[in-house]
């Protein structure tokens, strides 16, 4: 049996969709290819990293959200907000107010994600020690790394520390504290407010676990817009509740860059960009790296503040994120302490599975004739990478061609090769470019 | 089939490129990981021998469905006394490999225990061959 496809945040709107390919060229997974005149996204190849959605001139890439309304299905509803969030708003805005403007949405708790920091750093810091016979150990803060190593670096599923990330222990906390206080679990909605498509995915279709502690999702920027417009509203009254949690200037800042490698071993990297991911990945994979102990993989630009469902320029944030560090004030939150053993016992990810995309062919002696078929069609093909056949190289169009789904008359180079020839006529080119790019692009009348 | 790899002497960038291809492809044919890490470290420290001592040399990769075999041929001083070049902590590599934090003498001695067969022809002033099988599924 198969196995079901992946669950993905993002999505592709054909109406909106031009067919210009900018998304394909920068896949960083070759998950995308261009059909009569539309990109189309291969489930099982992305991991949901938003390089797509960076790209895309009109907006035609969707992420998908719960409609915010549906935080009244719940008596309880808890806003799980990431530190980047506080991040996007100018300096004049507090952190009071934006907590206080969140309750005035209809939240009836506001609760900071990265106080559950303390507890995921201790655990790593555990692991360091216990698993010190593997090296590079490799956090799992960021979803879309995990995936990428899923699909692309098999190998290092052993390095990736089962931790959950800050996120999914806070949901578990206020969760439990709330069923504590007497309250039924269905009548608790815990929201994520998140800043990327890769924390939807996650949330959706957890690696490792069945099930996320988490209820809903809501995307940063639309209510990164509702709250900024009620603060300005409102700006006469600031009606600043006294709803201040003090978190440390490590808590504020693990989501950036550095953030975890600061505080993790004696030799860590902090390495942000999904292609800077990649090349150290391959240098893992070599056992190049053995003598580093962690490493901090983000899939973004400066981490979470270049998330991709920010409103604020990602430096900004950064900078604002510090000065709210440099002020921060720690202040033990003894009700979230005494949840500790509870959250400890219940940190763990269940095993990562591979999830290779690569492969050939499951059947050895197939795969083989394939990549023999593959080597063979590539002594044909320009190796240009010209993206015109609708793959995003001519490789990726060598395995298109042998696994069926896409034929060497794609290429522009084959086809005037044998128009010379009188192999092909002018029409059949034609034709052949119409089913890539659509029909309207070839329009003689154009 | 078979894949061939140039490999330039003294340009430690390139090193690690043939076993990174390899690695690729050993991916597509959804090959054992454990197997594909084995015959990538092997084979990425033989390139590092061949950049820090050769001059110029060659990787020929052979995929077959029981084993792989790479072939590495280089021109270069060869080796003089194979016994004592695989000890564990000898290495004749220059200072300024050393400061590259390469010539740890652990080179030859990581390609045996990477590699299921290891088999070095040397000549002095020539060359040297070194060969490598890693079996599938063994």
């Amino acid at each position: 049996m198969t196995k079901q496809a992946f669950h993905h945040a993002l999505k592709i709107d054909k109406d909106l969709c031009i067919g210009c390919a900018n998304c394909m060229r920068v896949c960083p997974t070759e998950a995308i290819r261009v059909r009569e005149g539309k990109a189309n996204l291969e489930a099982n190849r992305c991991i949901d990293c938003g390089e797509c959605y960076r790209h895309c001139p009109v907006n035609a890439i969707i992420i998908e959200q719960d409609d915010f309304t549906n935080i009244h299905n719940f008596q309880y509803r808890v806003a799980l907000v990431p530190s980047i969030f506080f991040g996007q708003f100018p300096e004049d805005v507090q952190t009071e107010e934006i907590h206080s403007s969140l309750k005035q949405q209809g939240f009836t708790h506001v609760f900071e994600v990265e106080n559950s920091t303390e507890i995921v750093w201790r655990k790593q810091q555990e692991e360091l020690k216990n698993q010190e016979n593997t090296r590079p150990l490799i956090s799992a803060f960021c979803p879309a790394i995990v995936r990428l190593i899923q699909v692309k670096f098999p190998s290092l599923i052993p390095n990736l520390l089962s931790i959950k990330p800050p996120l999914d222990v806070s949901a578990l906390y206020f969760k439990k504290k709330l069923i504590d206080q007497g309250i039924t679990e269905d009548k608790i909605g815990i929201f994520y407010i998140t800043q990327c498509a890769a924390k939807i995915a996650a949330i959706k279709s957890p690696v490792g676990e069945d099930k996320s502690a988490i209820d809903g999702v809501i995307n940063m920027d639309y209510l990164y817009n509702k709250v900024f417009t009620f603060i300005k509203q409102h700006n006469n009254d600031r009606c600043a509740l006294p709803d201040r949690q003090h978190l440390s200037s490590r808590d504020i800042l693990w989501s950036l860059t550095n953030g975890e490698k600061d505080h993790n071993g004696q030799r860590s990297l902090a390495i942000d960009g999904i292609n800077n991911v990649m090349a150290i990945l391959e240098r893992v994979e070599n056992e190049e790296m053995s003598n580093i102990d962690f490493l901090e993989l983000r899939a973004c630009d400066e981490s979470c503040a270049g998330g991709v469902l920010t409103s604020g320029n990602r430096f900004l944030t950064v900078e604002r994120m510090r000065n709210r560090a440099e002020n921060a004030t720690e202040q033990k939150n003894e009700e979230f302490l005494s949840y500790r053993d509870y959250l400890l016992n219940n940190i763990t990810i269940g095993p990562v599975e591979p999830r290779s995309m690569m492969k050939l062919d499951n059947d050895l002696s197939i795969a083989l004739r394939k990549m023999r078929q593959v080597q063979m069609t590539m002594e044909r093909l320009p190796r240009v990478d010209c993206t015109v056949c609708g793959a995003p190289s001519c490789r990726a169009l060598a395995e298109d061609i042998v696994q069926g789904k896409a034929s060497i008359n794609d290429c522009i180079f084959i086809q005037k090769r044998k128009e010379q020839k009188e192999l092909m006529s002018k029409e059949e080119s034609l034709e052949i470019m119409k089913s890539i790019w659509g029909k309207p692009k070839l329009d003689k009348n154009r | 089939m078979n894949i061939k790899f140039d490999i330039e002497g003294g340009n430690f960038s390139s090193a690690g490129l043939a076993s990174s291809e390899v690695k690729r492809l050993l991916k597509q044919l959804n090959i054992d990981i454990k197997t594909i890490k084995r015959l990538v470290v092997a084979m990425y420290e033989a390139e590092v021998n061949i950049v820090a001592h050769a001059y110029q040399g060659e990787a020929d990769v052979e995929i077959n469905e029981d084993h792989i075999k790479v072939v590495f041929t280089d021109h270069g001083p060869g080796i003089d006394d194979i016994d004592l070049a695989m000890q564990k902590g000898y290495s004749t590599a220059s200072e300024q490999v050393r400061e590259m934090g390469f010539g740890a003498g652990m080179g030859l001695p990581n390609i045996k225990s990477h590699a299921d067969k290891l088999n070095i022809t040397s000549e002095v002033g020539k060359g040297t061959r070194v060969e490598i099988i890693c079996y599938l599924n063994a």
